[in-house]
């Protein structure tokens, strides 16, 4: 039997995400697939063929995917489901977008955002911001997942998949793509950075939170924020991190006056070291930080920054 | 124009919640329940657009036991023309809410439903979607702001990159994210007038829906829990920390 992966990119470039998908497709049915839904994106779909496991990639490369639109998405993937035991996406913007459609169609429940596969029909995934894991055996018939990519290694290269053209689906005139916002960073990506340096309602306005650039850059690290920080304006949306925000789970996650609510730390919990500086040695954003400064972060910031150049850490802010 | 808003009754956010001991769910027991917050701007959305005079009606609808009538009434409250409710007994998942949904859509033949995004209990982010793709309409998910002009929806979209705008033709199903609006406090004049609006009552065999789970749930257990580490005393030492635990190169 076959999985089939539905791949994130940007027309240009294979997203992460994907090679992580197929760690946890691997899991539930193999060989695995991947689709490459997109418009000039040929070389995506040449490097979905390098992932290591990956038997064969389906493009459809057409001007109306360009944009990966729900409605569109659906009918392609339709057209092409029947024979995969399971269908799978990263658990992104796009991915929660499209891939409920596809279920719904299909007459199957869609098993959200996994964070373990126990055997190809049971999955683990977090409920109640992360306070607890359901444990889910999902039916007899085609699983449809998404997948939290942070969880999950990506699977390696040196794959020699053969790329295989098929048809544009109808498209069903639902909806048509007006505009995109993107915020334009030259750091790495929040979900797969090693270093997240996040900021809260303490940073306390938006000229402030640049207070994080510095170091940021200095680490190589990306920037994220709280919802509380997100919703004061200090930095866009795509910044949030949290239960209804992204998933991140890199090797430091620096938290800087965000106070730890239930909702940020589903997000961010799984990092593999915290550390946190708040004035409030109450701040619950303690109780699981492994190392915590209690400190003004007026003054700690700069120390900091002073600190890492002295030891001649990271490149030259 | 008439606007649906299917609102959910769950645990309150603020609530810490507690895995039951048995593993089968978790301890509802004297917990605090309330509106999906999500739903809250779904139905705030919906009210400004009746106050814009875009919208003639705004219908409340949850699917729940017989309590969820205190999340329709909390909505009437806010400003919601009348309620329904399909009485359930035990969880319904997604795609059985979408196909409840589905079947009033089609006797009430709303022009826009406007969903949460995501439900806060169970965490699924799909029941929209899954309604919109049964209706076979298009859809604005995580809306962060909507503009409703004839027979269009213009949504801007919070994605993981940014914003994005998306035309859909009406009818359609808009889902909301956080920063689409403020939900309005209900005043005490409104809770009062809620509590005599209409609320009809229907069942999942009524609507022709089965409801039984799909999925099966082994278990649910206490995530890995973090122990608290050190608090370091100066700068310098929270870098010889992280210096010492690798993460700094
Ligand atoms: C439906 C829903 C979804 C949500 N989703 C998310 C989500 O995805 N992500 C998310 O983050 N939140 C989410 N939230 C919000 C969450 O509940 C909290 O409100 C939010 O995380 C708080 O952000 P904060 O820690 O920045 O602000 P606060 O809780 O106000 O904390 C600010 C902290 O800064 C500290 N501070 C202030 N000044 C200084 C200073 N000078 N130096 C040092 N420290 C200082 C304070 O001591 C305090 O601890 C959600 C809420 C709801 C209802
Ligand atoms: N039982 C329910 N009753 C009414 N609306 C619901 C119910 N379950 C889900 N919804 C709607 O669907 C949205 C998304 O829920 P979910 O897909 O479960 O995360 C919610 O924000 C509600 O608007």
């Amino acid at each position: 039997m076959t999985a089939l992966v539905i791949a994130e990119h940007d027309n240009k470039t294979l997203n992460d995400a994907t090679a992580k998908t197929v760690t946890a497709a691997a899991k539930v049915s193999s060989p695995v697939h991947i689709l490459v839904a997109g418009s000039d994106c040929a070389a995506v779909a040449q490097a979905a063929a390098g992932i290591a496991g990956v038997e064969k990639v389906l493009l459809a490369d057409d001007a109306r995917y360009a944009r990966m639109l729900a409605e569109t998405m659906e009918t392609l993937i339709l057209s092409v489901a029947e024979p995969y035991e399971a269908i799978l996406a990263p658990a992104t913007t796009t991915g929660k977008n499209y891939l409920p459609r596809v279920a719904a169609k299909l007459d199957t429940p869609q098993i959200s955002e996994i964070i373990a596969v126990l055997a190809p029909d049971t999955f683990e995934r977090p409920i109640f911001a992360g306070n607890a894991v359901e444990t889910l055996q999902a039916p007899a018939g085609k699983k449809i997942v998404t997948v939290r990519t942070t969880t999950f290694a990506a699977a390696g290269s040196g794959g020699t998949a053969t790329v295989e053209k098929i048809a544009a689906a109808a498209d069903p005139g639902l909806s048509s793509f007006v505009e995109e916002n993107l915020s334009m960073s030259a750091r790495p990506e929040l979900t797969s950075a090693k270093i997240v340096i996040s900021g809260g309602r303490g940073l306390g306005s938006a000229e402030n939170f640049k207070l994080l650039d510095t170091i940021a850059d200095r680490l190589g690290a990306a920037v994220g924020a709280s919802r509380a920080a997100v919703d004061a304006g200090y930095v866009p949306n795509d910044f949030q991190v949290g239960q209804t925000g992204k998933a991140v789970a890199p090797e430091l996650y620096l938290a800087i006056g965000i106070s730890g609510a239930i909702q940020h730390l589903a997000g961010m919990k799984d990092s593999r070291v915290i550390a946190a500086i708040n004035k409030d040695a109450a701040a619950p954003i303690f109780q699981l930080a492994d190392f915590g400064l209690v400190e003004d972060l007026f003054k700690a910031i700069p120390e900091l920054n002073d600190e890492l150049a002295k030891r001649g850490i990271g490149q030259k802010a | 124009m008439k606007v649906l808003v299917p609102v959910k009754r769950v645990i309150d956010f603020n609530v810490k919640v507690r895995v039951k001991a048995d593993q089968s769910g978790v301890d509802l027991a004297n917990v605090k329940m309330s509106m999906n917050p999500f739903d809250e701007i779904a139905v705030e959305e919906a009210i400004r657009l009746k106050e814009k005079g875009k919208v003639t009606e705004v219908v409340i609808v949850s699917i729940g036991p017989s309590q969820a009538q205190d999340t329709i009434r909390t909505a009437l409250a806010m400003g919601g023309d009348r309620g329904i409710l399909v009485k359930t007994d035990g969880p319904v998942e997604p795609l059985a809410v979408a196909k409840l949904l589905k079947a009033i859509c089609d006797a009430e033949k709303p022009g826009l439903v406007l969903t949460g995004k995501q439900a806060i209990d169970s965490d699924a982010n799909q029941t929209g979607q899954m309604l919109a793709a049964l209706l076979g309409w298009g859809q604005g998910t995580f809306a962060h702001s909507l503009e409703l002009s004839g027979s269009d929806v213009k949504v801007a979209r919070e994605i993981d990159g940014g914003l994005q705008t998306v035309s859909l033709r009406l009818p359609a199903v808009v889902t909301t994210d956080l920063r689409l609006n403020q939900p309005r406090y209900a005043s005490l004049p409104n809770i009062m007038k809620a509590k005599k609006k209409p609320i009809a009552e229907k069942s999942p065999a009524e609507l022709g829906v089965d409801v039984t789970p799909r999925c099966k749930v082994l278990k649910v257990s206490e995530p890995a829990r973090r122990a608290a580490g050190v608090k370091v005393k100066t700068v310098a030492e929270l870098v010889d920390k992280l210096a010492e635990a690798g993460v700094l190169s």
